[in-house]
C-alpha cells in the first residue's frame, strides 16, 4: 500500500497574507492554460475584425474625425471596449458558477483562504487576462499604423485601472444573485449602452446633451478618453486626474462591495 | 479534557433566523479517533460540521478546534483541517492531478512538494491512471475518492467528511470505506457525518446520534446497540400488511422486549430471534416473510426517535 506519511508536508506556521492570493491566481492561470484557445476569438480576432470592418470600411466614408483618420480614432475605443468585454465576461458566469455550480469558492474557503483573498486573486488574474489581450491588440495595431505616440504604452495602466473599475462591481453583482437570468439585464441595460455610448465609435459630443451624462457616468468613456489621448499623443478633453479619479472611485467602491458580498455568501 | 480534544464543544448552538439547526450540543473528539454524527437529513449534522470547519460562526456556546477559537483563528485552524464536503466541488476544467496541486497551493505547499504529494495521494485513492485525465468523466465514486485525496494534501490533523458515500453505488461505497479505514488505521483523526448506519458501524469508534439539532445518544456502535436495542431483530411482513401492521403488532404483544409496527413491516426486538419466531407461529400468525437479523444502529435510531434514518 502507498503511504502518504513518507512525505510530511512542510507548512509555514503563519501564512503571509499574500500567499493565498498567489495560489488563487495560479488556479486561474492553470484554468486559462487549458481554456485559452476559446478566448482567442473573442478577445483578439474579434476586435481586429471590428477594426478592419469599421475602421477601414466605415472609415472610408467617414474620412477623418477630430483631425485624424477614423481607424486611428477608433483604435483606443475598440481597445478599451475589448478590455471591458473581457472583464464583464470573466466576472459574470465564471463568478456565479464558482459559487453555485462548481463551488470552487467553497473549496477555497475550506482551505486557509479568505473571501478577500479570492476577490483579490480574481482581480489580479483579470488584469493579467486583459493586459495579455491588449498587448496582442496593440502589436497588431502597430502594423495598421494606428498608434501615433509612444504614450500609447499608457493604455497598459489605463486598462488595468479600467479592469479594477469593472471587474469588482460586476463580480460583486454576480456574487449577489442566485440565477444567471439577471445577467441578461446587466448585458442589456449596462454593457451594451456602455459600449455604444462611451465614445468608442463616435465622439460623445454627437449625442444629444441630455444623454451625454450617461457617457460621463460610464467608466468605459473615461478609459476611452484617456486611451485616445495616449494613442494619439494629445491631452484629453478633461483633466487626467478627473478621469483617473473617477475610475479609481469605481475600483475602490467595487472592491469594498465585492469583498463584502463574497464574505456574506461564503459565511453560512 | 479540553486541552487534548481536537474538537471541544459545550452548549454549541447554530440558528438561522428562527430556525435552530444545532440546539446546544457537547462534543469531545480525541486525537486518533474516528468520530461520527449519525442522523437523518436535517438533524443538524452538516451545520455542526460547518462550524467545526470554521466556515460558519456558532450562534452560541463554546467551541474550540485544535485548541483554538474558530472565530478568531479560523485561518490557522483551516490550515490544519482536511475537508471533504457533501457536494463535490472539484474543478471540472482542471485535470485530476491539477485539482490536487492547485488545492495544495492554497495551503502554501511548495509547487514541487504539491506534485509529489499529489502523485502519492492519487496512488492512495487508486486514481493514478487518471492523473492527467479530466475530472468530468470520472464516476461518482472516483470523484469522491479524489475529493478525499484533496482533503489530505495538507497532511491534516483532523479530516472532516460530510456524508462521504451519499449517492454512491454499493461497490463505490466499499472502495471509499476501505480507503477511509486505511486512514483510520494510520491514526488520522476522522470526523464524519452519515445517515447510513452501516457506514457508522464500519468506520466509527464512537458516534453521537443526532435528531432535531440535539444529541440523543452517544457511544461506540456496539454500546449503543447494547443500550438501546436487543441482540436480534425479527422483521415480519404480512401479506395484507400495509394497513393492518398495527393490528398485527397488538397480536404480537409480549413477544421479545418490544414490538414496533412500521408501514411496511413489523419489527420484533428479542435477544433470541428464533425463539421469537417460534412464538409468532405458536400464536397462529402466518407472516409472508420472516427475517432474523442482528440489531443495527438503524434500530437504535428508530428506538430513540421513532423514525427511520433514511426516508
Amino acid at each position: 500500500m502507498m503511504t502518504t506519511e513518507s512525505t510530511p508536508v512542510t507548512r509555514a506556521a503563519d501564512p503571509p497574507r499574500l500567499r493565498p492570493v498567489v495560489a488563487i491566481v495560479e488556479r486561474y492561470l492553470t484554468l486559462y492554460r487549458r481554456l485559452w484557445q476559446a478566448s482567442v476569438f473573442s478577445s483578439f480576432i474579434l476586435p481586429i475584425l471590428f477594426l478592419v470592418s469599421i475602421g477601414i470600411g466605415v472609415g472610408g466614408y467617414v474620412g477623418s474625425v477630430e483631425g485624424v483618420d477614423y481607424l486611428s480614432w477608433i483604435v483606443p475605443g475598440v481597445l478599451v471596449s475589448t478590455a471591458f468585454q473581457i472583464c464583464v465576461g470573466e466576472s459574470t458566469y465564471p463568478v456565479l458558477g464558482d459559487f453555485k455550480w462548481v463551488r470552487a469558492y467553497h473549496a477555497m474557503r475550506a482551505a486557509p483562504v479568505s473571501p478577500k483573498d479570492i476577490v483579490h486573486g480574481h482581480l489580479i488574474y483579470m488584469i493579467f487576462r486583459v493586459e495579455l489581450a491588449i498587448a496582442a491588440f496593440l502589436l497588431v495595431v502597430v502594423f495598421f499604423d494606428g498608434l501615433h505616440s509612444p504614450w500609447a504604452l499608457a493604455t497598459v495602466p489605463i486598462c488595468a485601472l479600467l479592469t479594477a473599475a469593472v471587474v469588482t462591481p460586476v463580480a460583486a453583482f454576480a456574487a449577489s444573485i442566485e440565477s444567471d437570468s439577471y445577467f441578461a439585464l446587466l448585458f442589456r441595460f449596462v454593457v451594451i449602452p456602455a459600449t455604444l455610448f462611451s465614445g468608442v465609435f463616435f465622439p460623445v459630443e454627437q449625442l444629444p446633451a441630455a444623454i451625454r451624462p450617461v457617457a460621463y457616468a460610464s467608466p468605459v468613456w473615461h478609459a476611452v478618453e484617456l486611451s485616445r489621448a495616449a494613442t494619439l499623443g494629445r491631452a484629453p478633453g478633461w483633466p487626467i486626474l478627473v478621469h483617473v479619479g473617477y475610475l479609481l472611485l469605481w475600483a475602490v467602491v467595487g472592491l469594498i462591495a465585492a469583498r463584502r458580498v463574497f464574505a456574506r455568501r461564503l459565511e453560512d | 479534557m479540553a486541552d487534548q480534544s481536537l474538537i471541544f464543544a459545550r452548549g454549541l448552538v447554530k440558528r438561522f433566523g428562527d430556525f435552530t439547526a444545532v440546539d446546544g450540543i457537547d462534543l469531545d473528539v480525541a486525537p486518533g479517533e474516528a468520530f461520527g454524527f449519525l442522523g437523518p437529513n436535517g438533524a443538524g449534522k452538516s451545520s455542526t460540521m460547518r462550524m467545526i470547519g470554521c466556515v460558519s460562526r456558532p450562534t452560541a456556546g463554546q467551541l474550540r478546534i485544535l485548541g483554538m477559537d474558530p472565530v478568531r483563528d479560523g485561518t490557522r485552524i483551516r490550515a490544519r483541517l482536511g475537508v471533504c464536503p457533501q457536494l463535490d466541488n472539484l474543478d471540472p476544467d482542471l485535470s485530476v492531478r491539477e485539482n490536487l496541486t492547485t488545492y495544495a497551493r492554497y495551503f502554501g505547499v511548495s509547487r514541487a512538494e504539491a506534485r509529489t504529494r499529489a502523485d502519492e495521494l492519487l496512488e492512495f485513492v487508486q486514481l493514478s491512471d487518471r492523473a492527467n485525465g479530466k475530472v468530468e468523466p470520472l464516476s461518482g465514486g472516483m470523484k469522491r475518492r479524489l475529493t478525499i485525496a484533496r482533503a489530505m494534501v495538507n497532511d491534516p490533523d483532523l479530516v472532516l467528511l460530510d456524508e462521504p458515500t451519499t449517492g454512491l453505488d454499493p461497490q463505490a461505497r466499499h472502495l471509499v470505506w476501505e480507503r477511509l479505514f486505511r486512514l483510520k488505521q494510520r491514526g488520522t483523526t476522522l470526523v464524519l457525518t452519515t445517515h447510513y448506519m452501516d457506514e457508522a458501524e464500519q468506520l466509527c469508534d464512537r458516534l453521537v446520534v443526532m435528531d432535531g439539532g440535539k444529541i440523543v445518544a452517544e457511544g461506540s456502535p456496539r454500546s449503543l446497540i447494547q443500550n438501546y436495542s436487543t441482540a436480534e431483530v425479527v422483521e415480519l411482513r404480512f401479506a395484507d400488511g400495509l394497513d393492518s401492521n398495527a393490528q398485527y403488532a397488538a397480536k404480537l404483544d409480549g413477544i421479545g422486549e418490544r414490538v414496533d409496527p412500521l408501514p411496511d413491516r413489523v419489527l420484533l426486538y428479542a435477544d433470541d430471534g428464533d425463539e421469537a419466531v417460534a412464538e409468532v407461529h405458536r400464536r397462529g400468525l402466518t407472516p409472508a416473510s420472516v427475517l432474523v437479523r442482528r440489531s443495527t444502529l438503524e434500530d437504535v435510531f428508530l428506538h430513540l426517535t421513532g423514525r427511520t434514518l433514511v426516508d
